[in-house]
């Protein structure tokens, strides 16, 4: 495992030292590398890891995207990468907004097509130079991007066979018992050595 | 009626064409919206998504426990792969150690999904081409497996068998004996399958040389498992990245089966080798199977057992908690893949340090195979699509999840 680790660290920093505008940085956790990337420079790094002799990343594996609405770049994109020849993965990341469109890698790896899609279907992050931007898992007229975290896991609309209009109607959610989140977490694991309202005896004694 | 033919314009013969949603070649619910030139394919635009049950949505709102049985309704043929991928990415992050019987047990229980799913392949891919027979036989076979996924899980299709630190329970010595028996008649069975099909004039007619797939395409397109070895190359990632006990099962009884021409024919001689394979693996994995804990002992991703909850109050406070609260995987990223039937399944984990996962991404073979269909089609006739398609071994539930 230590010794995976000491070549994943020296892979990151091969990257790193070539690629010093795309890499802000990287970390090895659990035997996997992870590197930090720039978005706008995000195909010069894939395409340096599918051609670099070092690296031979020449198999995406995965294209995904993961919510943090408390960010102010609220979606990370995830890029997994797999070398058959040096047998070694890796994950490649970079965040971007809203608005802020994420360059295509589908030049370099068409497998890249349907899961840029699913990245755009589920968190709305919108892929330059992408061939094809449709949706792919929803359904056709579908609204909203139902992975990111502000949306209710009931979704907003529900679907049925109206039998007097012979078709299939959208109808907003109704639910017959509201949906029960339960919290388990609970409140004594939580605990730490101070004992609530110690800090304000601290902040007194400072100001004192 | 060929004067009229001839009296077309070259471009009005190109057409567009819907198959399925509900093509019994569609293997599930895909559509495809194929644009034909006479009865060559331009071009497949394939629309996915109808079985789609946002399965990633929901496990953020399970307990990592609550989450397991989703993944037997992924890909629904081999259930078992898929926990084994979901447990992995667990154990990874939690650090917990499988016992050496559970690892077994799991090994076992891989291999035998995948017979279950290749079965299913072959027999469904043949149907497609236009045998009826050899269906009825594979699936008289995945029957008497499903018998065994009964046995050791209560349930023949949804097991939630596999947990995080091994397996929930121990297999009977007569369910052990019995896989035995099952391991030494299947070769005999699969025999008589081959023989019908493997020299089949009809059968190599329509899958020779059909649906080629060269090292580039299987790179650009991330192609994993029978689709990648069909094509000549020694990838396999229970060899490459072993897990489990994997690494020491000789290679005697485990070599990596490789294809040569990368066609539709070549992908299903794979597929049947395999399964001599693994019928070899399973064999061996009883036959070396220590006595043992199967499920890793007082780590509190693993439930006590009953009679220490009679005695032990903290014993019944942590099966309460585990079975409510559930347990909490520390913070962090991972990404654990398994060997699944149909290719490289794995799930990407990212989680916050709570009870339940952030974000979870399951990443699965079909989805990648099925998105060359475009390619793979290219040039080709109308009838080799449902061949190609039968030979990509899609199933619909992890492609959509």
């Amino acid at each position: 495992m230590t010794e995976q680790s000491e070549a994943l660290t020296e892979l990151g920093e091969h990257i790193a030292d070539k690629m010093p505008d795309a890499v802000r940085k990287f970390e090895v956790r659990v035997g996997e590398l992870t590197v930090y990337a720039e978005r706008d420079q995000i195909v010069a790094l894939i395409d340096f890891l599918k051609r670099d002799q070092m690296c031979m990343f020449e198999m995406m594996i995965d294209v995904c995207g993961v919510d943090y609405p408390e960010r102010s770049q609220r979606f990370e994109i995830v890029y997994h990468l797999l070398s058959l020849r040096m047998n070694q993965r890796i994950r490649v990341k970079i965040s971007t907004d809203e608005d802020t469109p994420v360059p295509s890698i589908v030049e370099l790896h068409r497998g890249a097509d349907w899961f840029e899609r699913e990245a755009f279907d589920m968190y709305g992050v919108v892929f330059s130079g992408h061939p094809d931007m449709r949706r792919i898992l929803t359904d056709y007229g579908f609204e909203g991007h139902p992975l990111r975290k502000d949306f209710p896991l009931t979704g907003f609309t529900e679907v049925r066979y109206d039998d007097l209009e012979k078709r299939i109607v959208h109808e907003p959610v109704q639910l017959t018992q509201e949906y029960r989140n339960f919290d388990f977490l609970s409140p004594w694991e939580g605990m730490t050595s101070q004992i609530p309202g110690d800090e304000k005896a601290t902040t007194e004694e400072e100001g004192a | 009626m060929a004067d009229d033919l001839k009296s077309v314009p070259e471009e009005d013969r190109t057409f567009t064409l819907n198959f399925g949603p509900q093509h019994p070649a569609a293997h599930g619910v895909l559509r495809m919206v194929m644009d034909l030139d006479g009865e060559l394919v331009d071009r497949i635009d394939c629309h996915i998504g109808l079985l789609h049950r946002g399965t990633e949505k929901l496990l953020e709102y399970k307990t990592y426990l609550q989450g397991l049985p989703y993944f037997d309704r992924l890909h629904y043929s081999a259930p078992m792969n898929q926990e084994h991928a979901w447990c992995l990415a667990i154990e990874k992050l939690v650090g917990v150690e499988v016992p050496r019987r559970g690892s077994f047990i799991r090994v076992l229980y891989s291999e035998l999904g995948r017979i279950l799913e290749h079965l299913l392949n072959i027999g469904t891919f043949i149907l497609d081409v236009g045998a009826l027979t050899p269906i009825t036989w594979a699936f008289e076979e995945r029957e008497k497996l499903m018998g065994f996924y009964e046995r050791a899980s209560g349930s023949r299709l949804h097991a939630a068998y596999f947990r995080p630190g091994g397996v929930h329970q121990d297999l009977p010595q007569d369910l052990i004996d019995d896989i035995m028996t099952w391991c030494e008649e299947f070769p005999g069975i699969l025999n008589t399958l081959e023989n019908l099909i493997t020299e089949n004039r009809i059968f190599k007619q329509r899958n020779v040389d059909i649906g080629v797939v060269d090292e580039k395409t299987i790179m650009q397109y991330g192609f994993s498992g029978p689709m990648v070895r069909g094509s000549g190359l020694a990838w396999d990632l229970r060899r490459s990245q072993p897990y489990e006990i994997y690494s020491e099962i000789p290679s005697s009884v485990f070599p990596v089966i490789i294809g040569k021409n990368g066609d539709n024919y070549d992908r299903y001689v794979v597929r049947m080798e395999e399964m001599l394979v693994s019928c070899d693996i399973m064999k061996w994995c009883i036959e070396n199977m220590p006595k043992g804990p199967v499920l890793a002992e007082g780590t509190k991703v693993s439930p006590p057992r009953r009679a220490e909850m009679k005695n032990s109050m903290e014993a019944l406070i942590h099966h309460f908690k585990l079975y409510t609260e559930g347990f909490h995987v520390p913070e962090g990223e991972v990404y654990a893949a398994v060997e699944a039937p149909a290719g490289e399944f794995g799930v990407y984990l990212v989680s916050d340090g709570s009870n339940r996962p952030y974000r979870v991404k399951l990443r699965a073979p079909s989805f990648a195979h099925l998105q060359a269909m475009d390619h793979m089609c290219k040039g080709h006739q109308l009838a080799d699509t449902s061949a190609i398609l039968g030979s990509l071994d899609i199933v619909f539930g992890e492609v959509d999840r």
